[in-house]
Parts: structure tokens; C-alpha cells; sequence
């Protein structure tokens, strides 16, 4: 999409920079040339392969019924997060900090008590909205383990900037320990 | 001489006398549009201000210049300024002053609307700026998203300022939407039919009707939140049957739309400019205004773009992706066809071409990043991101900003009468375009590195901190080659030398007068025969000067100009416009003193100033018109024309055929909200319905019929809307549950407000329709006064019996 983008930016600099080099030239310009071929077919032929690419990629990214998904729940305030998932001996509640197995994908339940506020991990997953009255389910993978930065994307008042969290995703040994309710 | 002395006959009738009164009196459209320019510039400024010290927070990590009360604040109002207070009038202003001037008319049809829109605009925007001094502005972001922005988030008076003065300033924007588009389509000199307009007229056309369908969902949005935070009653509320989510529709139906609204009069300047800079006719006509009315047409199909990540369907997603990246479509057509253009002439690298430079790589930039968070999945990641600010501002200030810095200088000579002569306005360029590339384009990558929007700080050590220095840096950048810009102009206005008229050589009417404009424009109106009148007769100036055209003779003391047939421009009439009155700044202030009790929750109160409106009103329509018939009236080169008190379709009635449509989306918005929350809001249905009533509904569509038969008397068409009124109020107050209890009461209360409130404003109409023909007026007798009042009466009995149906018929049924 960038090298499309660039390449098309391009072509038009290119374009203006020779409309005001060949100044004098004088063969006539065809309008239909100009705006159908560059002004109709070429965005129309572009614009309908990346929407049908980003129309596949977008079916792809979406949150399926699956055994093998974990399903949290994560409620956010002003201005904390938590989350519910089940263990091993009972449902465990983790503030601020979500844990999940690495290579697992994971659906997230977004709820909020208060106002709007939006669930990212940048390098987990796009983001989603958690609506008051309407919970929203954010497909999330971890493919290694490690701890990811997680923040509220939707501005929700003063405390915005600092309602973040963690989440953190463990091996096949962290992840027992952790379901164990041992502390990871 | 004879040029002089028409001079001095049209000077008394049109001028504005002297003196402070003067000012406060005048409806001069050169005049407001001035006003209007230089007010949403120093509104520009203000939001410019407010920006540098939103960089200034964020240029270094941990920053503590504000915290985070104020910084949203800041934020809230940059927003909000230079969206409503800046983008809007600015173009509103420059339209106000250029379009009669480009069609050959004296004056826009509705001149006492223009002063009321300019005066409704500066008092909107002074409460905004009164909340910011006084530190309680908008802190809600300037999109001002439910629950957020309501009573238990926002206890504090911050957003009714937002709701009210908006709302204020947004009723501005309608009249004025009005004014332009019944000037575009009547107000036109004589052969000028649709396809010899400039361009500009049809971008305008276009924008004003997009701003009577686009501006209403807010309107409509605003009352509903306001009446939430005042009276409880739950339109945003989950817990009570509301839907934050409905907010977010009426928001953006409105707030996508707006974006075109904003681009296009500033595609409409390119569109004029670059076929001059060029020295060679514009390539496509056809293809650009095919393009532009496409664009007006998909704008409103994309706003849910705005909400990708809101939870809606994928399905339903795709199909406004798709949409989205169809309006790529009818841009790309213009961007061709002016390439092609520059392709087709001989360019010239004058000063506004530097500019219009500086736009088409700028917007392109924009619109390319545009068509990436068209795409689901891309948006996912970039919503809500610094990426999203960084798309934004290449669209806003490159597709408006840079084209109305060319028009400034490209129309500057035309307000000023003076010859451009320094090379400040090419360092001021240099300075503002790789200022605002060097902010902008980083946010880019900030936020692709995970910068999310409206944060008022950031830790240490996440990649983010030498990018926002640079942005800051590049924001002071602009800012100083914005202060160039604006040392340029003064410069202009005070020492440069005198310009010849009509510098540019262009082809188009405005440049047929003197330089600056009299106040009556021209003091003849031209026969127009194609598309640039100056090309083919470039002594067309001298020759309207010294009264060679259309109503070369001062008459009564009348403001006349000419009405045309819309499509043809075949001469239909002779419009007499209103003069100078204090009746616009009286009813602005009676308005304003609604919004202020409003604000201060003096409710009872509001009964006053709504008494008052109802006053000046019927004023404001009583005192035009005459009492005898003039028939037949010599307009010059032998031809004959009636005045407008005395045909069908007077400007009059097309403005109110626009802004019974502009109320008609308000409508059909509230509708769509009804039906929204009833089928997809959670908490659904409502614990009691409407408690339905067979002898209420056959009394209320008794009423409506009588008063929609055309045969029956003022008295018969009073009765029947007296009754419908009655059944409307029986409904609300006796039928209806509480509208506190759920949304759904709360829904049912508007409509029958609204259906109640616009049968009562029909019977108003009826009764002054009927006072005018008793006084003798041959508007009312002849002309289109009876016309008005029908359509007024129509749209009161459609609205009366919709509210009726969509309140009754569901507990009917079930």
C-alpha cells in the first residue's frame, strides 16, 4: 500500500512538474485522455484490488468460534483495566496487566463501566471500542512470549494519556504457573 | 461622465451611511463578506494559537507545561475553532462576497439573512471564546462522544457551551446555505443558464445544498444531547433504553459530509485559478461538475468510516469501505482535469500558482493516506492514532488552507485595488510548507509506532520523543510563515501601488468593476453568451459602467437586480431587495439571548426571547412589498420584466422551498434516531408504550386533512391545524410515558414537540398571510406569499401526521 501510495504520488509530481516544463509544446490535450484514463479507470482499477485485498484480509482478522481460543474479559474504567479469565481453581481477576498464553489466539470480551474506551496492543491487534451496553470481542494473538504495551485509544477524559496496561504472554510453563494461580 | 453620475445615483440607493449605526445596519454582502473572512481569521489565529501550545505540551516527554484539564480543553477548542469558527465562515464569507459578483448580480437574494447569519456567527463564536476565557471551555473533544460528554462525565457547564454555541453559530450556517443557493439559482445576469456558470458557482451550489442535508443531523443531535444533560432525558443513555452509538451517527452524518463542505469552495477557487494561471480554459467543465455532484452524493454514504472500530458487522463495514474509496473516484477526476489543464496552457509560476503547488501535493498526499484508512483492517491500527491527525490536516489544510492562501492572493488585488508587490508571500510559502510537512508527516510515523490522539503526555523511551520535537519544531515553522503571510497583506493593503483592473487577465465576472466594488457592484448587468464573459469582451467593464446594460436606471430608490430561470437564465424578473435595517442585529441578539438562557438554565425565561422571535419575524416579512401593482417595468435594451412581489416564484419562495428541506433532514434525522434506538439500542422495548388512542388519532388526521385541502379558507385550514395541534399536545401530555423514564418517551416527546411546534409555527404563517392580503399587499394577493404559507402548511400537516403515526400505530398494533 506505501510503495502504491509513493508510486502514485509520484506519477503525479512527475506530471505537474511537466506541465510546467513543456511549456510551448504545443500538440492539444485530450480531455478524455486526462480524465477518464487518469481521473476514472486508473483510481477505479486501483481502488477495487485493495478493497478487495483489505476485504479479505479484514475476514481473516475476525474473532471465530474456535476450541482452541481463550475468551477474557476485560472491563475498563476510569482509569484501570481488568481483566477475568478462568484458572485452573476458579475464575482469576488480574488489574492492569492481562495474561495469555503465547501462540493462542485470544478473544477479548470488551465491556466499561463508565464511558467509551478502546482496547490496543499495537503489536497484538488492531483496536476496538468498548461501548457502554454493547460488548464488543477483540481477536488477539501473541505469537512469542514477552510483555506487550497496551493503551486506551478513545479519549476518555482527564486520565487518558495514563490508562494503560501490560499484557503479558507466557510459555507452556509460565502459563500452567499462571492458571495454578501461582504469581508469574 | 455619464459613468460617474450612475456611480453617484447607485452609490446613494445601495451605500452604507457613515457612522457606527451604519455599520450595525448594513446587509452589503461585500460588506459581510469581509466581516465574515476577517472574523474566521482571527479565529484561524485563536485555533493557531491553540495549536502551538498543544505542541508545546507535547514536544517533550512527561511535559508539564499544562496537565490535563486544560491541555483537553485545548485540544477540544482547536478542534471545534477551526472546524466551525474558522473553516465554514471563511469560505461562507469569501462565497457572501465573490458569488454575485461572479454571476452578475448586485446582491445574494437574501441580504437582511446574510447580516443575521454574519451577526448569529460572531456571538456563537464570542460564547466559545468567553468559556475559554473564563477556563471552562469544551473539554470533551471537539466530537464530543456520549456518555463522555454527558451530565454524570461532564457535570461541569463546558459542554453546553459547545452545544449551544455551536448550534448558534450552525443556524448561521443554514440561512447563509439558503442565501447561496437561491442566489446561485435566480440571481444570475441575464444568458448565464446553468452550464456557462464559473465553476465556482457550481461548487458552491453543491456545498450549500449539502450543508442544508449534512448540518441538521447535528442540530438535531445537539438539541437531544442538551435536552439529556438538562433534563435527563436518556437519548445517549444504555441503562435507559439510549445508545451512545446514536450520537456517533448523528455526529458523523453530519461531520463527513462536513469535510467535503469545507474542500470543496476551496476546489472551486482552484478550479477558478488554475485556468488563469494557465491562460488556457479549463479542461473537462462537464467532468468537474459531474464530479462534484457525485462527490456531494457519496459523501453522505461514508460516515461510518469514523467508526470501524465501534463493534459494527464486517459486512456492513465493507460496504462503507467501499464507499469510501469510491470517493477517491470524482477527486480524482478533478485532480486530472487540472493537470491537464496546466498540461493544456502555459503556466505561470505567479504567486497563487505557488500555492496551488503546495495544494496538489499536500492533498494528494492526504488523499492517499485517506484511501489507506479506507481499509478495515488498516484502520484498525491507525483509529484513533496520531497517523489519523497527520491524514487529517494533509486533507484540511492542503484541500482548504493552501487554496484559500492562492485565492488570498490571487483575489487580493480584487478587495484592496492595489498591485501585489513584495516577495514576502514566496518566504511566507516556503516557510508554511515545510513547516507543516515537517509537523505532519512525522505524525505519520508516530502514529504507526503506536502515538495514540489527545493524549497530554507520554513516557520516556517508546520511540515517540525526537518525532514530536520535530513536529513541534515544524509547527513553529508555520506558525511564523502564517505571521509572514499576514505582514504581507497589511503591507498590500497600506503601500502597494494601484493595480489595473482585471491584473490576472481572467474571464470571469467579478473583474468586470471597479477595483475594490462599489457597493452596488455594477451599475449595469451584462447579457452573458458563454462561459467567460471578459475573454470575448474585455471592455465589458466600461462598457456596464456607463450603463450599457440591464437596469441602468436608478428607479424609486430600489435595489434592484435580476432573477433568472434557473436553467436557461432567460430573464424572468426583477428582484427589489430589502436596504439596510437594524432588524437583523435585533433578531441575532434576541436569538442570542435564548442561547444564553438556555445556558444558564434559566428556562422559563426562554418563553421571551421565543415571543420576541415570533415578533420579528412577522416583522421582518411585513415590511417588504408594495400595495399597488407595478405590472410590466422597462429593464433596459428594450426589455420588460414584472418585479418579484408580483410573480409565483419570488426568491421568497425558494427560500423557503431550501429551508423546508434543511428542516425536512432534521426530521427525517430524529426519524431515523426513533427507529434506530427502537431496533437496535440495547434495553429495548420500553417498559410502556404510547397509550394509543383511536379518537385522538381520527382528531388529529381530521385536522391534517382539513388543513391540506386546497380549495378551503385561511379560517378552514386554521381549524384544522388548530385540531392536529391538539391531538399533537393530547399525545404528548396525557397519552405519552415520561420522558425521563426511556429513550423511547424521550424520542416521542421530540417528535410531537417537533410536529407541534411546526403546526403552530403554520397557523402563524396563515394568520400573517391573511393580515397581508386584508392590508393590501400584492404580495399577498398575487405574488407568492399564499404559495409560502402552503407550503408551510403542507409541511406542518406531513410532519403532524408522521409524529401521530409513528407515536400511535405501534401500540395500535401490538
Amino acid at each position: 500500500m506505501l510503495a502504491g501510495a509513493a508510486a502514485i504520488f509520484g506519477l503525479v509530481c512527475a506530471l505537474l512538474l511537466l506541465a510546467f516544463r513543456r511549456r510551448g509544446a504545443d500538440q492539444p490535450v485530450s480531455a478524455t485522455a486526462w480524465i477518464v484514463g487518469g481521473g476514472l479507470l486508473f483510481p477505479i482499477a486501483t481502488l477495487s484490488a485493495l478493497l478487495g485485498y483489505g476485504l479479505i484480509v479484514g475476514e481473516q482478522l475476525l474473532p471465530r468460534a474456535d476450541s482452541a481460543t481463550l475468551r477474557v474479559g476485560a472491563e475498563a474504567r476510569r482509569w484501570q483495566w481488568t481483566f477475568t479469565q478462568p484458572g485452573t481453581a476458579g475464575p482469576i481477576r488480574t488489574r492492569d496487566v492481562l495474561h495469555v498464553p503465547a501462540g493462542r489466539p485470544i478473544d477479548v470480551e470488551l465491556t466499561t463501566r463508565d464511558v467509551i474506551h478502546a482496547f490496543w496492543v499495537p503489536r497484538l491487534a488492531g483496536k476496538m471500542d468498548a461501548i457502554p451496553g454493547r460488548p464488543n470481542v477483540l481477536r488477539i494473538e501473541a505469537h512469542r512470549p514477552g510483555v506487550y504495551h497496551g493503551l486506551c485509544a478513545e479519549f476518555c477524559g482527564a486520565g487518558h494519556a495514563r490508562h494503560g496496561f501490560r499484557v503479558v504472554a507466557h510459555d507452556a510453563a509460565g502459563w500452567a504457573r499462571f492458571q495454578a494461580g501461582e504469581a508469574p | 461622465m455619464k459613468a460617474l453620475r450612475l456611480h453617484r445615483a447607485f452609490e446613494a440607493i445601495w451605500g452604507t451611511p457613515a457612522g457606527w449605526r451604519g455599520s450595525l445596519a448594513t446587509v452589503n454582502h461585500s460588506t459581510l463578506g469581509v466581516r465574515l473572512m476577517v472574523t474566521a481569521f482571527v479565529f484561524f489565529l485563536i485555533g493557531g494559537v491553540l495549536a502551538m501550545l498543544i505542541r508545546a505540551q507535547l514536544a517533550t516527554p512527561g511535559s508539564a507545561f499544562v496537565g490535563p484539564e486544560i491541555y483537553n480543553q485545548l485540544f477540544t477548542m482547536h478542534g471545534s475553532i477551526m472546524m466551525f469558527l474558522f473553516a465554514i465562515p471563511m469560505f461562507e464569507g469569501f462565497a457572501i462576497y465573490m458569488l454575485p459578483k461572479m454571476l452578475g448580480a448586485r446582491d445574494l437574494a437574501f441580504p437582511r439573512m446574510t447580516a443575521y447569519g454574519w451577526w448569529c456567527y460572531l456571538f456563537g463564536g464570542s460564547m466559545l471564546l468567553v468559556s475559554m476565557l473564563l477556563g471552562i471551555a469544551p473539554d470533551a473533544g471537539w466530537f464530543l462522544y456520549t456518555p463522555l460528554s454527558s451530565k454524570p462525565y461532564s457535570p461541569g457547564i463546558n459542554s453546553d457551551f459547545w452545544l449551544l454555541g455551536i448550534t448558534f453559530v450552525e443556524i448561521s450556517a443554514i440561512v447563509t446555505a439558503v442565501d447561496i443557493i437561491v442566489s446561485i439559482l435566480k440571481l444570475r445576469a441575464p444568458g448565464m443558464s446553468l452550464d456557462r456558470m464559473p465553476l465556482f458557482a457550481w461548487y458552491m451550489l453543491v456545498t450549500a445544498a449539502m450543508m442544508l442535508i449534512g448540518f441538521p443531523p447535528l442540530i438535531l443531535g445537539s438539541i437531544l444531547l442538551e435536552l439529556e444533560r438538562a433534563f435527563g432525558w436518556p437519548f445517549f443513555e444504555a441503562a435507559r433504553g439510549g445508545d451512545s452509538l446514536l450520537w456517533q451517527h448523528l455526529f458523523w452524518l453530519f461531520g463527513h459530509p462536513e469535510v467535503y463542505i469545507i474542500f470543496l469552495p476551496a476546489a472551486g477557487a482552484v478550479s477558478t485559478i488554475i485556468p488563469v494561471m494557465a491562460r488556457t480554459p479549463i479542461l473537462g467543465y462537464g467532468w468537474i461538475v459531474a464530479a462534484i455532484l457525485a462527490l456531494g452524493f457519496l459523501s453522505f454514504g461514508l460516515w461510518v468510516h469514523h467508526m470501524f472500530t465501534v463493534g459494527i458487522p464486517h459486512l456492513a463495514l465493507a460496504f462503507f469501505s467501499a464507499a469510501s474509496t469510491l470517493v477517491a473516484v470524482p477527486t480524482g477526476v478533478q485532480i486530472f482535469a487540472w493537470l491537464g489543464t496546466l498540461w493544456a496552457g502555459r503556466p505561470q509560476m505567479h504567486l497563487p500558482m505557488l500555492y496551488l503547488i503546495g495544494f496538489l501535493v499536500t492533498f494528494v498526499l492526504g488523499g492517499l493516506t485517506g484511501v489507506m484508512v479506507a481499509m478495515v483492517p488498516f484502520d484498525w491500527q491507525a483509529h484513533d492514532t496520531a497517523f489519523i491527525t497527520a491524514h487529517l490536516h494533509y486533507v484540511l489544510v492542503g484541500g482548504f488552507v493552501f487554496p484559500m492562501l492562492a485565492a488570498a492572493y490571487y483575489w487580493l488585488s480584487h478587495f484592496t485595488g492595489r498591485r501585489y508587490s513584495y516577495t514576502l508571500g514566496k518566504a511566507a510559502f516556503w516557510l508554511i510548507f515545510i513547516g507543516f510537512h515537517l509537523t505532519f508527516f512525522l505524525m505519520h510515523l508516530t502514529g504507526l509506532l503506536g502515538q495514540p490522539r489527545r493524549i497530554d503526555t507520554y513516557p520516556e523511551g517508546v520511540g515517540w520523543t525526537l518525532y514530536n520535537l520535530l513536529s513541534s519544531v515544524g509547527a513553529f515553522v508555520m506558525a511564523t510563515g502564517i505571521a509572514l503571510f499576514i505582514i504581507d497583506v497589511l503591507l498590500q493593503l497600506f503601500h502597494a501601488p494601484r493595480a489595473p483592473r482585471n491584473p490576472w487577465r481572467a474571464g470571469t465576472l467579478e473583474w468586470a468593476m471597479m477595483q475594490p466594488p462599489p457597493s452596488y457592484n455594477i451599475a449595469s448587468l451584462p447579457q452573458v453568451h458563454d462561459r467567460e464573459p471578459l475573454e470575448t469582451a474585455p471592455d465589458l467593464a466600461l462598457s456596464l459602467a456607463r450603463g450599457e446594460g440591464y437596469l441602468a436606471l436608478p428607479r424609486n430608490g430600489w435595489r434592484e437586480t435580476l432573477a433568472v430561470d434557473t436553467k436557461s437564465g432567460r430573464i424572468d424578473h426583477i428582484v427589489v431587495l430589502p436596504g439596510n435595517s437594524l432588524l437583523p442585529l435585533g433578531t441575532a441578539l434576541v436569538t442570542g439571548s435564548f442561547f444564553l438562557l438556555v445556558l444558564l438554565k434559566l428556562y422559563p425565561w426562554t418563553l421571551l426571547p421565543l415571543a420576541g422571535l415570533v415578533v420579528l419575524g412577522w416583522r421582518w416579512a411585513w415590511v417588504l412589498g408594495d400595495k399597488h401593482a407595478h405590472g410590466e417595468l422597462p429593464i433596459g435594451r428594450g426589455d420588460h420584466a414584472p418585479i418579484h412581489a408580483e410573480v409565483r416564484d419570488s426568491p421568497g419562495w425558494w427560500g423557503s422551498v431550501f429551508l423546508s428541506i434543511a428542516d425536512g433532514s432534521l426530521f427525517a434525522a430524529l426519524i431515523f434516531g426513533h427507529a434506530y434506538l427502537w431496533t437496535v439500542a440495547p434495553n429495548w422495548p420500553p417498559p410502556a408504550l404510547v397509550t394509543a388512542s383511536l379518537p385522538v388519532v381520527i382528531a388529529g388526521l381530521l385536522g391534517a386533512a382539513l388543513a391540506a385541502r386546497r380549495s378551503s379558507g385561511v379560517t378552514v385550514t386554521g381549524a384544522g391545524l388548530g385540531l392536529l395541534l391538539t391531538a399533537l399536545l393530547l399525545t404528548a401530555f396525557r397519552l405519552a410515558p415520561s420522558p425521563t423514564s426511556h429513550a423511547y418517551g424521550a424520542v416521542v416527546a421530540v417528535l410531537l414537540a417537533y410536529a407541534a411546534l411546526h403546526a403552530a409555527l403554520a397557523l402563524v404563517i396563515c394568520c400573517f398571510a391573511r393580515a397581508r392580503r386584508r392590508a393590501g399587499y400584492i404580495a399577498a394577493i398575487n405574488g407568492a406569499e399564499p404559495r409560502i404559507a402552503r407550503l408551510w402548511t403542507d409541511y406542518a400537516v406531513a410532519a403532524g401526521a408522521i409524529a401521530l403515526a409513528c407515536t400511535h400505530l405501534p401500540a395500535l398494533l401490538s
